[in-house]
């Protein structure tokens, strides 16, 4: 019997990278999901964004997993597409148990006082705003299950401490700690556990690309991925430059699950030792 | 289906009882072979009866029952030499350790309290982890294959609570000084690929917990009564909440987690 048999899981940004990674793992362990994201790309991004054939791969990857997925192209700036569709995969799939609001871009790298007030308004929207909409459509589902759940809120070490040169990112992603904390409390009387993760670098196509070899060598002109890969471990403890997807997925899972029951309200690094080091 | 420890050894302290007798059990489940430790004797200024003889054989049966090797050795966490021997003879029999649970503690809390409580449960509670710690690091070095080492702190390890008695400030100093080692030791030991994490209980359904001395020393005083609420309607958790958290964090689901203080709290310590 999977550790998550017989639940439903919500999914953002689930084209791809994390998001596809934790619709797998879940489904796995006996989870239907249901998926959402943007796929497509916004200027300030210095990556190639998800596309629809992203979503329908991983479409395709749950389904040869043997279990259910209703995906849809949603923004998690638009309340009403993020309720809609979470609306539409409960009526499909008959409950909901547990959120992963994964959802997020890395933007482009400025000092603070060079950010272009639409970027750090974009940023808000997306990687803080859209993990509060993703929360309030799925609360009311979650709760009339009446069984309790589990929301899991990627944050990133970005959220507990500071990083130059991403002051929108890391002031989005501290902000989804607050809100963490206040729906941990808030949601505690109805056995709704909140959580969020707090990965350190994690190889995927948001990170691993040549505008973040360069936020983290700003000391070379052009540097490669080996340049990368030696300041990437040079933030971690574990002598290792970046973690894999599969090793968010992984706490997203075990904090899912009925093994964290009693887990709520706690800020979860997955991140190599890098907030100790 | 494998376990997810099959062929690993766990080192757990205070494992003759409560949540370390829990913590073995579940682990062996997994597949690990269990190196257990407990004082199984009364320290004076502990006011409810402590763990037994008879008890670390119950965990020595229970582990048995599942088909896993146990070595079990009734020794003192404060004596290094002792805790030594005890390592070295459980090694001798099942192999390198890849797991430590440094477990083991007292909670000497009562309504006549004596000076003595603070250096007692400072002696247990802190420098019996530092010793655990210490007696297995060398060999889990040389071993070459990394590990995980988790150290149980406690929810009065990330807040001030415990009361004003000598047994509740040291109880409280010893908690949060289990922090301290756990990030010195995650830092220091991460090039070996050892990892080291804390977990921090909220109240736990364990005969340290549920006593006649304990509930009268929380409801003498109200501030403290009110410090055991849970944010979660749950008065108490299960010492397998704890052991689920640890076989978490020892497994290869979670490796890259390091220098983690992890609450398992029941959304105690959020909610103040």
């Amino acid at each position: 019997m999977g550790r998550v048999e017989g639940k439903v899981a919500f999914i953002t940004g689930a084209a791809r990278g994390q998001g596809r990674s934790h619709a797998i793992r879940l489904a796995q362990e006996g989870a239907d999901i249901i998926a959402i994201d943007l796929c497509e790309g916004l200027p300030e991004n210095n990556y190639p964004p998800a596309t629809e054939e992203d979503l329908a791969e991983t479409v395709r990857q749950v389904e040869a997993l043997d279990r259910r997925i209703v995906a849809r192209k949603a923004d998690v700036r638009d309340f009403d597409q993020v309720k809609s569709a979470v609306d539409a995969g409960v009526a499909e799939l008959g409950r909901l148990d547990i959120v992963s609001a994964n959802a997020g871009i890395a933007g482009s790298f400025n000092r603070a006082e060079d950010i272009p007030d639409d970027e750090w308004v974009n940023m808000q929207e997306i990687n803080l705003s859209g993990v509060w909409r993703t929360c309030k459509a799925a609360i009311p589902h979650i709760r009339a299950g009446g069984r309790g759940g589990s929301m899991i809120l990627t944050s990133s070490d970005a959220g507990l401490f500071a990083f130059p040169n991403i002051a929108h990112y890391v002031a989005a992603k501290h902000g989804v700690v607050g809100l963490m904390r206040t729906l941990a409390l808030e949601l505690a009387p109805d056995m709704i556990r909140v959580n969020s993760v707090h990965p350190t670098v994690v190889d995927t196509p948001m990170v691993n690309n040549e505008a973040t070899f360069k936020l983290f060598r700003p000391d070379i002109e052009h540097p490669t991925a080996d340049d990368f890969k030696e300041a990437a471990q040079g933030i971690n403890a574990l002598p290792i430059p970046w973690v894999d997807a599969v090793d968010i997925s992984n706490a997203v899972l075990w904090l899912a699950s009925d093994e964290a029951r009693y887990v709520t309200g706690v800020a979860l690094p997955v991140d190599a030792g890098a907030n100790v080091k | 289906m494998a376990g997810q420890l099959e062929g690993k050894v766990a080192f757990i302290t205070g494992a003759a009882r409560g949540q370390g007798r829990s913590h073995a059990i579940r682990l062996a489940q997994e597949g690990a072979d269990i190196i257990a430790v407990d004082l199984c004797a009364q320290i004076d200024t502990v006011a409810y009866p402590m763990a037994t003889p008879d008890d670390l054989a119950e965990t020595v049966r229970s582990v048995e029952e599942l088909d896993r090797r146990i070595h079990a050795v009734e020794a003192d966490v404060r004596d290094r030499d002792a805790l030594q021997a005890a390592f070295d003879a459980g090694v001798a029999e099942l192999g390198r350790v890849d797991i430590v649970l440094a477990n083991a503690g007292i909670a000497p809390l009562s309504m006549n309290p004596v000076p003595e409580e603070w250096q007692d449960v400072i002696d247990v509670n802190l420098t019996g982890v530092y010793h655990t710690v210490e007696v297995a690091k060398p060999s889990m070095i040389e071993g070459g294959r990394g590990g995980a080492i988790v150290l149980t702190s406690s929810t009065a390890g990330l807040a001030g609570i415990g009361g004003s008695t000598p047994g509740g400030l040291g109880y409280t100093a010893a908690k949060h000084g289990v922090v301290g080692l756990m990030r010195s030791y995650a830092n220091q030991l991460a090039e070996h690929s050892i990892r080291v994490n804390t977990i921090h209980p909220t109240g736990v359904n364990t005969p340290m917990v549920v006593n006649d001395v304990m509930q009268e020393f929380l409801q003498s005083d109200p501030q403290l009564g009110q410090a055991m609420a849970n944010a979660l309607p749950v008065d108490m958790i299960e010492a397998v909440d704890l052991s689920n958290a640890i076989l978490w964090l020892v497994s290869d689901a979670a490796r890259y987690v390091t220098g983690v203080t992890l609450p398992v709290d029941a959304g105690f310590l959020n909610k103040r």
